[in-house]
């Protein structure tokens, strides 16, 4: 009988210890997108300058499609200023970086762009459609799409130097 | 005479056609805010903690629920929009997992602890009662000689 209670506790133990071994051993910071692999949802912007940008004039460019906010504190404040050096760095190899800010006031936008001197295009997603067809569940979320317009990667969370040049390198 | 009976006739025909008209698109209207709240509510607020489309007063909620009443304006079915947010989100946006491969995991494994638990404590009382009876029996036996010895010559005495 004792046998048979050990058994059982055991039984019901080890796949609870799995499951907290799985839990731990994943990266929280990676959410899986179903959209990694996949062709980009089209989207058009008009930038906080009237400028207009869609993926459709974009494609055959690698893009770097950032989304961000001026309330997303401090993780939109610590990626912005490697965004901007990237953007100075592989404008002339033709990487087009597009920022679009979600739920925010665009005075509270524009502050943010004039803050971190951003000179890449930013523009706002009025009415949330770009975000929603990209699945974002919060900012900042960067997605790199590839010259045939397949997104190649998604990132949760502030960019760092390595990681954007790491990413840009493999869509050139 | 006739004329005014007709034309009064034609007035009242009008504004039944404008009250069925206006209660009918009131009606549709109402249908398709029900329809997009039971579609939001299967799907989970992407920003909140455990709080549907629905449910959810944020602004992200607030833009798909917007997104969906679109979306069945212009002719999708819920299950089109459905798969639409599955494909953005993942399966992780249906606050109901689909009913497939390693989903029947989540839908059955409930009933299976209720049956487990359930065994488990039908076993226990039965185990218990078992060992009710056994001590009953236990304790009803004669132990000790002495105790039976001196029963039977009390017993032997009151006959006499």
């Amino acid at each position: 009988m004792a046998t048979w209670k050990k058994l059982s506790l055991l039984l019901s133990i080890i796949p609870i210890l799995l499951l907290l071994a799985y839990g731990f051993k994943t990266n929280p910071r990676e959410v899986p997108s179903p959209l990694v692999g996949r062709q980009a949802p089209p989207f058009a912007v008009v930038m906080f300058d009237g400028s207009h940008n869609s993926l459709e004039q974009l494609l055959g460019k690698p893009i770097v499609l950032n989304f961000w906010a001026s309330w997303c504190f401090p993780a939109c404040y610590e990626e912005a200023p490697h965004l901007e050096a990237a953007w100075q760095a592989y404008r002339d190899r033709g990487v087009v970086f597009i920022g679009v800010d979600i739920q925010d006031r665009d005075t509270d936008a524009k502050g943010f762009i004039d803050r971190f001197k951003l000179s890449f295009p930013n523009g706002p997603d009025v009415q949330g459609k770009i975000s929603i067809d990209y699945g974002v569940y919060g900012v900042p979320e960067t997605f790199f799409i590839g010259k045939d317009g397949t997104i190649h990667y998604k990132h949760v969370g502030a960019l760092n130097e390595k990681v954007l040049r790491a990413k840009i390198e493999e869509m050139l | 005479m006739q004329s005014v009976g007709s034309s009064k006739r034609s007035l009242i025909a009008c504004l039944l056609l404008i009250v069925v008209g206006v209660w009918a698109s009131a009606a549709s209207a109402g249908s398709l805010e029900e329809q997009t709240l039971r579609v939001a509510a299967e799907l989970r607020c992407p920003v909140c903690q455990n709080l549907s489309v629905a449910d959810s007063p944020s602004e992200m909620a607030t833009q798909m629920r917007e997104v969906i009443h679109d979306k069945l304006k212009n002719g999708e079915s819920p299950d089109q929009i459905r798969s639409y947010f599955v494909s953005r989100y993942g399966e992780w946006i249906l606050l109901s997992p689909a009913r497939h491969g390693f989903n029947w995991v989540a839908w059955l494994l409930p009933f299976v602890a209720i049956l487990g638990g359930g065994g488990i404590i039908v076993l226990t009382i039965r185990r218990s009662i078992r060992r009710g009876h056994e001590s009953n029996v236990e304790q009803s036996s004669p132990t000790d000689p002495r105790y039976a010895s001196r029963l039977e010559s009390e017993l032997k005495e009151w006959e006499r």
